[in-house]
């Protein structure tokens, strides 16, 4: 079991997909499939850009065995008000910014779940957002 | 379509990597990174006047090896690096998105859907 541990700067664009760049690199190391690589860290760099577009911090700890990688995805902030909401394809609360850098679409939340074996979210408005996100390796 | 010759059709400047003996078969025009990101095409070139970081960091995750900046847009200092760093062929040409799209069309490249 290997484990991989990021910070994650609200609000820097600049630093956005760096995380999701170092695991790209880890599992490329470790002669995964790569188009398995691909689904494994769009889902991740979607979830990183939402953790940088809507909160004021938080952290991506990876967890990569030989049949399963688990990405689990803290931030504190806002919250998600409603997740069934969240997931539909062309809903966003994101600002202006956030959609000047190319995202806040409404796209993230279901493309992550598209990529993904399995997907977790938990949230408290006002507190935070925690996304689980599971892909199995052994069967590519 | 070998990446040199398209290049040139589009009268683009390349301003990081070598085309080498690239070959691009589709091309995808967007300036939204999510629906570049909903896209599982190989040997694609990413057609956008989005010229940011994030414009590199979704074609590293996407596996897309080129893109060309349409609109006269021009990569920053640090979209070179990273464009670099990913073995990534980036050019810009001052022509549209439209016009782009539509000369390579014209040449034989193929949309995603």
């Amino acid at each position: 079991m290997m484990t991989l541990h990021f910070h994650i700067e609200g609000g820097n664009f600049t630093n956005a997909g760096f995380a999701s760049s170092q695991v790209k690199k880890t599992l490329k190391q470790l002669n995964i499939d790569s188009g398995l690589i691909k689904k494994i860290v769009i889902a991740l760099y979607e979830g990183e850009v939402n953790i940088v577009a809507h909160a004021l911090k938080g952290e991506i700890v990876v967890e990569i065995s030989p049949e399963t990688i688990t990405m689990i995805l803290t931030d504190e902030g806002k919250g998600i008000d409603n997740i069934e909401l969240a997931m539909k394809e062309g809903f966003s609360t994101a600002s202006q910014k956030v959609r000047e850098m190319g995202f806040g679409a409404g796209m993230g939340l279901p493309n992550i779940k598209k990529n993904v074996d399995q997907l977790f979210i938990e949230s408290t408005v006002g507190v935070g957002t925690k996304l689980t996100m599971i892909k199995q390796l052994d069967h590519a | 379509m070998n990446l040199i010759e398209l290049i040139e059709l589009v009268n683009a400047k390349i301003v990081a990597g070598n085309p080498d003996h690239r070959i691009i078969e589709k091309a995808f025009c967007s300036d939204l990174m999510s629906d570049v990101l909903t896209i599982d095409t190989d040997q694609l070139l990413l057609i956008t006047g989005m010229a940011n970081v994030q414009t590199i960091r979704t074609a590293e995750m996407a596996d897309i090896h080129a893109i060309l900046l349409v609109r006269n847009k021009k990569a920053s200092p640090d979209m070179i690096k990273l464009a670099k760093e990913n073995n990534l062929v980036l050019f810009e040409t001052s022509i549209s998105m439209f016009h782009a799209a539509g000369k390579l069309y014209t040449a034989g490249l193929k949309p995603v859907y």
